[in-house]
């Protein structure tokens, strides 16, 4: 079983971004959107939560990062998609988790 | 009227709740008043500052620009605590330059955006009359 | 109610501000100012112009206080006052000339 998550809050406003971490499991995918893309920038704690998860990929979305300003300030290892990539995230795992 | 001064306490990001453009309404509409009026920018309220947001892909209304008018509406005093933006990895450099013009000094540009620490955010927001929170 | 200008049709609200501000053309101006018994002159334009760089450049339509102090700047100190821009546009400059303008009704504005 691979799994999506999605993730829609700040990492520094909810804890939603930690309970995502702390049961996703190696090999699912972490997809970060709306005000969720904060925890794709770096220089913060929640850069490091995502530099030490191991096995878990870091997708974000990029027109909510580009909303935000946020694009030059993206940190490393997270991949940008857009709603196509979206679709195909959902397609790709067996089942989808949006973490509110 | 005896002037007072507001405080506007921005706390959230934009487009992802509806707090920061309403905060921001408010502001405006309050700016009609010639009231003493000053922002602050804290927690994630700090990223509805940042400069290059493009909303075209989310169709929402970008409202960053509306931020720059803030010195026309003689709204020129806005603090962003300095530990809300080194929290979130960020720096001054990637806000908008705020300014406004002093109309008594040939219209010269003055910066608007204050960098306060958390404690002296404290000593202003004990000064204030009124205070609201977005 | 739309209005008809040049044999289009052009979607307005309630209180006759235009429903999309990048349909505006100069003719709808002249057209809106025309049903309320105003004929355009040079200085109104001045005035619808510059509120449409300013809503360009801010999003926003500048509350009367604003535009008044902005006039003043860009056309000169006798521009800048609100007898002036009362004498343009008796309605009112914000409503009014905004409105012409194909701008919302300026934030604050009642």
């Amino acid at each position: 079983m691979t799994m999506l998550h999605t993730v829609n809050k700040s990492p520094f406003e909810s804890n939603t971004f930690d309970t995502c971490l702390g049961l996703a499991k190696s090999g699912s995918t972490v997809l970060l959107i709306e005000d969720g893309v904060y925890a794709a920038t770096s220089g913060n704690a929640a850069s490091d939560k995502i530099a030490n998860a191991n096995g878990i990929s870091f997708c974000v979305l990029g027109p909510d990062l580009q909303a935000r300003g946020l694009e030059s300030k993206l940190a490393d290892g997270i991949k940008v998609v857009d709603y196509e990539g979206f679709v195909n995230l959902v397609a790709e795992h067996d089942t989808v988790q949006s973490w509110l | 009227m005896a002037i007072k001064k507001f405080m506007y306490i921005n706390r959230k990001a934009p487009y992802g709740t509806i707090y920061a453009l309403e905060s921001l309404e408010v502001v405006l509409v309050g700016a009609a008043f010639d009231q003493d009026v000053s922002l602050a920018f804290i927690g994630d309220g700090v990223y509805e500052l940042t400069k290059g947001q493009d909303t075209k892909a989310i169709g929402q209304k970008n409202f960053s620009p509306v931020y720059s008018a803030l010195g026309d509406y003689d709204v020129n005093k806005i603090y962003v605590e300095k530990e809300s933006l080194e929290e979130r990895g960020l720096t001054l450099d990637d806000l908008q330059h705020l300014v406004w013009e002093d109309e008594d000094e040939d219209y010269a540009e003055k910066d608007s955006i204050r960098l306060v620490s958390r404690a002296e955010l404290a000593d202003v927001l004990d000064e204030q009359d009124i205070v609201l929170s977005f | 109610m739309p209005i008809e200008v040049n044999g289009k049709s052009f979607e307005t609200d309630e209180e006759g501000y235009l429903a999309n501000l990048n349909e505006w053309e100069p003719d709808i101006a002249t057209a809106m100012a025309a049903a309320e018994d105003c004929d355009l002159t040079d200085e109104h334009w001045d005035i619808i112009n510059f509120l449409r760089e300013y809503y360009e450049e801010y999003q926003i339509a500048p509350a009367v206080r604003v535009l008044t102090k902005a006039v003043g700047k860009r056309l000169g100190k006798e521009k800048g006052n609100s007898k002036y821009l009362y004498e343009l546009f008796p309605y009112g400059p914000g409503k009014q000339a905004c409105k012409y303008a194909g701008l919302p009704k300026p934030t604050g504005c009642v």
